[in-house]
């Protein structure tokens, strides 16, 4: 599902690499954890897979696709195919939680009609159901990350990248973002999530991915955040 | 839904910044009327030269001692010359008709001369009108001729004149085109930045790049097409009040700037218009959304 292939990435004026010779596979319906300290690469690996960058050295592949070569004209639709989550949430604040959903429906091309019948699915599956029409700002954090990950779900992404989705929430509500991810996860969607909150990869006991320096320090089937 | 979409989005965009917007129009309409007004230029002078240029001839005046084997000895090497069309010979009596005619509202003047002291003169139409200067070469000073007289030169000067203008206006339409590109690549700025949430969201679930970039462009289209509309008005209303208006005298003399040509400024402009900011546009989404 996910391959990086010997990828090294060095940002321009870097003195050092943010990934030095990383190789790493993830298999569909997998739950992964990167973990490691600020810096050490962990963002550089969900901006790889989003083709937001490309590596200098070796190759990404995801969902069959190598992307690091991909034309620029193809990313859009490649992108239909992973959803998104990060740290602030990244909700427009003039858009109620029903239309920031339906947002990435219609601008993908499909009509309002399939808007109408999906979102509330959605919308319900997140837990939301009965605050469809509230506006970000009357939401807590825990309900506008949900809105999120709705908003990431919604067109069946085959993957789902979380960046630290619990970075900006309290442990109990990030433990119920986490349950939120699980369900997903356990509908066949592989997930991948940045994170250094060590509760959580110590509750969730999933596969956890080290990196230190650019380099993956460990790689345990379940494992603490150690 | 994409549609409606998309004009909502051009609609709300455009107002959003709405002075922004009414300066690009200006600007826009300064500078596509005056290249409105070059282009009609333009077609105007061609068709006045080939107009004139028909009828313009070279006129070989003689002196007045004359005698009549040097007229037809002229007379005749003028038949057998390569680059004369036609040779017209006029007697005193005529030029002193023509004098009668062209004068006829100076009494004064026409009685002060005769028939003698007008010169008899060739009127030479050359195959070229362009070759003026050889026939000067080879007959001023031919026994009993006097001086020759290249009416294409007169024109000329007229020509200039106008070709000058049609050049200021042309700098004009540059200058000013020049802005209102500017005010595009700025207004496009702004428009992006206001909607960089959206555009970020639209980036990350995958919207295709034409999704994202067609509001811009179309609104920068949109500015551009009113602005060619207002100007095509603007060279109708000088046809109307100026050329046949206080200038109607000049135009009588010049052959008439015609309908079809000043509407055919609309779709010309409007495309010209269009093109080059939706060009603008999309080359400044380039700098501004990038994947």
């Amino acid at each position: 599902m996910i391959r990086l292939d010997h990828v090294t990435k060095t940002y321009p004026k870097a003195s050092r690499p943010s990934l030095d010779d990383v190789s790493v596979g993830i298999e569909k319906g997998d739950f992964v954890f990167f973990i490691g300290p600020s810096g050490s690469g962990k963002s550089t690996i969900v901006k790889l897979l989003l083709r937001e960058i490309s590596p200098n050295r070796g190759k990404v592949n995801v969902n069959g696709k190598e992307i690091s070569s991909m034309r620029s004209w193809k990313i859009p639709h490649f992108r239909r195919s992973i959803g998104c989550v990060f740290q602030d949430f990244r909700l427009l604040p003039n858009k109620t939680a029903y239309e920031n959903v339906a947002f990435a429906i219609e601008v993908i091309g499909k009509s309002k009609a399939v808007a109408r019948r999906v979102v509330p699915e959605v919308l319900e599956l997140v837990g939301l159901g009965g605050k469809e029409h509230r506006y970000p700002h009357e939401l807590s954090g825990g309900e506008q990350q949900r809105v999120a990950v709705a908003r990431a779900f919604v067109n069946r992404p085959l993957i789902l990248l979380a960046d630290e989705p619990t970075g900006n929430l309290d442990p109990d509500t990030s433990i119920e973002i986490m349950r939120l991810l699980d369900r997903i996860n356990r509908t066949g969607t592989t997930v991948v999530m940045v994170t250094h909150d060590s509760n959580i990869v110590n509750q969730m006991r999933r596969r956890v991915i080290e990196i230190e320096g650019g380099r993956i320090v460990r790689d345990q089937a379940r494992g603490v955040y150690g | 839904m994409r549609a409606k979409y998309v004009l909502a989005e051009v609609l709300v965009g455009l107002w959003r910044n709405v002075t922004m917007t009414i300066a690009m129009m200006i600007t826009m309409t300064v500078s596509l009327s005056m290249l409105g007004a070059s282009l009609l230029m333009y077609v105007q002078v061609d068709k006045m030269k080939t107009f004139y240029y028909q009828q313009v001839e070279v006129s070989i005046y003689l002196k007045n001692d004359v005698t009549p084997e040097q007229r037809s000895d002229l007379e005749s090497k003028l038949n057998n010359d390569a680059l004369v069309e036609t040779v017209l010979y006029e007697t005193k009596e005529k030029a002193y008709e023509n004098f009668k005619e062209m004068f006829g509202d100076a009494p004064d003047m026409v009685q002060s001369v005769g028939p003698n002291e007008m010169p008899e003169s060739f009127r030479v139409k050359l195959k070229d009108p362009t070759q003026f200067e050889a026939i000067n070469g080879e007959y001023k000073e031919l026994p009993g001729v006097s001086t020759i007289v290249d009416q294409q030169q007169l024109l000329a000067k007229v020509f200039d004149v106008l070709g000058a203008i049609q050049t200021m206006s042309l700098i004009v339409a540059a200058v000013m085109g020049v802005a209102a590109l500017l005010l595009v690549a700025n207004t496009i700025q702004v428009a992006a930045y206001s909607k960089r949430r959206e555009v970020a969201v639209m980036k990350l679930v995958g919207a295709s790049n034409w999704f994202i970039q067609m509001p811009f462009v179309l609104e920068a289209v949109f500015a551009a097409v009113i602005g060619a509309i207002l100007a095509g008005g603007l060279l109708i209303v000088v046809k109307l009040f100026v050329l046949e208006g206080s200038l109607v005298a000049l135009t009588n003399l010049l052959t008439p700037v015609r309908w079809p040509d000043v509407l055919m400024m609309f779709p010309v402009l409007a495309g010209v218009g269009g093109l080059i900011s939706a060009v603008t546009a999309w080359v400044t989404l380039r700098f501004y959304i990038r994947v």
